[in-house]
């Protein structure tokens, strides 16, 4: 018996466990990617529209989020295509590398299916192995769609030597954080770790990136982000940087197998090690249990939103410089009261907003992962009220948020303080950040209405925090009209500092977000507690 | 006295499944009752149904007097639960989830928790995701017998355990049921229930089709003979006789308990040279109901 038998039923196996799962991760970024880029010509119908659209990008605010613009002056369709979207793309991917290697590495071996598995005859290295195929697999596929979907659009200078190439520099940065999933879920015992750490190094990849792009000359290079984009799709059309990756990746994937080999099954590289034998007096109700549950991973959270604000504080400062150098661009910006400085911190507070949702409805869902694994019935079999247990965890959820808010705000306004010599920007950005609670509160409503009511879909909350990812990136440059905007809790919220407070909107943000918190928990005295 | 669990007529669906159609249970205060039922019988519903955590779809259920349903929260300080599956907060170790269990039903007897797990000889210090099911299953025992409660609701409770840990199990319930406590176990151990359990509830197919004692079950059932005879003799004319198997002049077979004496007077008639008649184990009487139950799925 080989290190790999087996490898073949173990494939089956997970394409059959993901036969809805890849397909809708492929499918979504896919249509999203190609509806993109087929809005750009009816947006930007003529060159001068293109050019305006150059001159409204060309920033370091942008650069940093999306990636460094390209060509020579001419803003192609296709340099649209490469610019915008192949980094934000590419991170999809890298996530759905992810997920795929560590569901069905650490995450099977944590829940003790892996045990059943390898005790038939399957060599060691092939779950994990497997788990690697179907990820490159799913990258391949991926590729080819964008090939195919881009291609296929027939929209001048978006080129099918291009198509190719973006879809295999995004298939290239899914391959590489594939492989560092592969690692991450050897070291840890417990897949959310795995994850967790990979993601981690995805953020690093997406901060080095940015950095090296807005302003360390070459950084970039040492992320396969940078490399991705150094390819330059449409325009030069190099796929020479993707080596880089898939030399990285297969070091990686050497790496996992030699990690994988040294250690038993069901451990981990990292140990744990022994706690406390009675529990300390924080231990005592259902908030000191959704704080010790989740305390690491927000914890987390608030470090790296803060650090995110942080890195995007100094863009602010350059931003405003750059354009006084220009003066000819002022024209492209947005006719309001505001500097440029204010403009940038307002889009940079608003994708902060978000992000700050995701902790916060993790830590609803959180519920509903105690009441599968069993672990909540126990609990409620004790003088614990439904209601007690549900709203300790809406009220750490909505703390959460808060601050992750603050964090992110502060962390902004701390580095535009000090990179533009202004410490008002401390109190302004911390203030901006935490108008949108009251947003972050409906995300938290949503969920914890769902929960009450229709506990099965209540993954369906994700989708207020998609749309508004979805919103704030392509919002207006897909002109969206406002009714299909205001679906998102975010677009309510004024966008401080750029334009004035306004507390109508929050007041009834709150009131909505207590009505559902509220209808949630009618729901759950109501309806029976599930049960794996 | 009012009855530690009463119920009536309880009926549960999930969707087109009936899981429990219309089920009786009784359980006196202070009684040790064996829950007993295949898997899939709707044991573990029932359980849950008591425990105020699915609704009744109709039928009463009533807990040591109160609703099982309505009055859950103040109930559940005067009952203590353990699942069949124990599943853990894998952060915590086991000494806090034994305290945090133990501090939402209303307080920490210290010593008493102490002995527990002394007597479990479990160690409080290892995270929960490090603890085998038998480990699991030791954390939410200290937690449920540590509390100073009316009523033990165990489900299948010593799943996992070693025949060691289930003695210190069945000795730690025999204290409880000495000191007043009603207990409600359900379990596949027959043994365990057999030594136990003053009285026994059978579930099939969503009903209680038998309750009572050991004894009265016993007596409503079939005895097995093992007889040597003479000449060899037919007695499968005879009415309530089962199962017969002849081998030369020695027969085998299960009477129902009202026609004993005709079959005996037959074997007599034989001359009857040895016999040995046994009441039915619970292990049989249980057997019967699983095998009656797969004929009719």
């Amino acid at each position: 018996m080989s290190a790999t038998t087996g490898l073949g039923e173990l494939v089956r196996l997970a394409l059959r466990r993901d036969r809805v799962r890849l397909p809708g991760w492929i499918g979504s970024i896919v249509a999203a990617t190609a509806g993109t880029a087929a809005s750009f010509p009816t947006t930007y119908p003529d060159a001068q529209a293109r050019l305006g659209a150059l001159m409204t990008i060309d920033n370091p605010g942008t650069t940093a989020l999306v990636g460094p613009l390209y060509g020579e002056g001419d803003y192609t369709y296709g340099i649209m295509v490469g610019h915008q979207l192949l980094g934000m793309v590419a991170v999809v991917a890298a996530l759905m590398s992810i997920f795929t290697v560590v569901r069905h590495t650490r995450a099977e071996e944590e829940s003790g299916r892996a045990e059943l598995v390898r005790a038939a005859p399957v060599g060691r290295t092939a779950p994990a192995l497997a788990a690697l195929l179907v990820a490159v697999g799913a990258n391949l596929v991926l590729a080819a769609g964008l090939t195919l979907a881009l291609g296929g659009l027939g929209i001048e200078t978006v080129t099918w030597r291009g198509s190719a190439l973006f879809g295999a520099a995004v298939g290239a940065v899914g391959l590489v954080l594939a492989g560092v999933a592969s690692v991450t879920a050897q070291l840890t015992e417990h897949a959310r770790a795995a994850s967790s750490m990979a993601g981690l190094v995805l953020a690093a990849a997406f901060v080095v990136r940015a950095t090296g792009d807005v302003s360390v000359e070459g950084l970039s290079w040492a992320s396969p982000i940078g490399w991705a984009q150094a390819t330059e799709p449409f325009y030069a059309d190099d796929g020479a940087p993707l080596a880089l990756a898939l030399g990285l990746a297969v070091v990686l994937l050497a790496g996992a197998v030699v990690l994988g080999r040294r250690r038993d099954l069901g451990s981990g590289l990292l140990t744990a090690r022994p706690g406390p034998a009675r529990a300390g007096s924080a231990l005592s109700g259902p908030f000191g249990l959704a704080w010790r549950t989740s305390r690491g991973s927000l914890v987390g959270w608030t470090l790296g939103v803060f650090f995110f604000g942080l890195f995007y504080g100094p863009i602010l400062s350059e931003s405003s410089t750059f354009l006084d150098n220009v003066p000819v661009l002022e024209e492209f910006v947005p006719d309001v009261e505001a500097s440029v400085a204010e403009l940038f911190a307002a889009m940079i507070i608003a994708v902060v907003a978000i992000i700050c949702a995701i902790p916060a409805l993790q830590t609803v869902l959180r519920l509903r992962t105690e009441e599968t694994s069993g672990r909540a019935g126990p609990l409620l079999a004790t003088a614990l009220s439904r209601t007690r247990w549900a709203l300790a965890n809406h009220v750490l959820a909505l703390l959460a948020g808060a601050v992750v808010l603050t964090a992110g705000g502060l962390g902004l306004g701390l580095g535009a303080a000090w990179s533009m010599d202004e410490p008002s920007w401390v109190g302004t950005a911390t203030g901006a950040a935490l108008a949108y609670l009251p947003a972050v509160a409906v995300v938290v409503g949503l969920g914890a209405l769902l929960h009450g009511w229709v506990p099965r879909a209540v993954g369906a909350a994700w989708l207020l925090v998609v749309v508004g990812f979805f919103f704030s990136y392509f919002g207006e440059l897909l002109d969206l009209p406002q009714a299909v905007l205001d679906v998102s809790p975010f677009t309510h919220v004024s966008q401080q500092p750029a334009v004035a407070f306004e507390a109508a909107p929050l007041a009834w943000l709150s009131l909505v977000a207590l009505l559902a918190i509220g209808l949630g928990l009618v729901g759950l005295r109501r309806r029976d507690l599930l049960d794996a | 006295m009012t009855r530690a669990v009463e119920v009536r007529d309880l009926v549960k669906t999930f969707g087109r499944t009936r899981a429990v159609d219309g089920a009786d249970l009784d359980v006196a205060p202070g009684e040790i009752h064996g829950f007993l039922g295949p898997n899939g019988a709707g044991k573990s519903t029932t359980i849950r149904v008591l425990l105020g955590l699915l609704r009744a779809d109709s039928g009463t259920v009533r807990v040591l007097g109160a609703d099982a349903w309505h009055d859950a929260v103040a109930l559940h300080r005067r009952l203590a639960y353990v699942p069949g599956d124990v599943s853990l907060w894998p952060n915590l170790t086991g000494g806090e989830a034994i305290d945090l269990l133990s501090r939402l039903r209303g307080g920490v007897d210290r010593t008493r928790r102490d002995e527990l797990v002394e007597r479990f000889a479990l160690d409080p210090s290892k995270k929960c995701r490090t603890y085998s099911k038998g480990n699991r299953q030791k954390v939410a025992l200290v937690a449920a017998l540590a509390a100073d409660v009316e009523l033990l609701v165990l489900d299948e409770p010593t799943s996992g355990l070693d025949p060691l840990m289930e003695a210190v199990f069945a000795e730690l319930v025999t204290e409880a049921g000495a000191a007043g406590r009603a207990v409600l176990l359900s379990s596949h151990t027959l043994a365990q229930v057999e030594k136990l359990c003053d009285r026994i509830s059978i579930i099939r197919d969503g009903v209680v089709v038998e309750s009572g004692t050991l004894a009265a079950m016993r007596h409503l059932t079939r005895t097995s003979l093992d007889a040597v005879t003479a000449s060899p003799v037919d007695l499968t004319p005879l009415p309530g006789v089962h199962d017969v198997t002849v081998d030369g002049e020695r027969v085998r077979c299960s009477v129902d308990t009202e026609h004993l004496d005709a079959v005996v007077g037959a074997l007599h008639a034989a001359g009857l040279r040895s016999l040995v008649a046994q009441p039915p184990t619970l292990e049989e009487l249980f057997l019967r109901h699983y095998a009656t139950a797969e004929a009719r799925s």
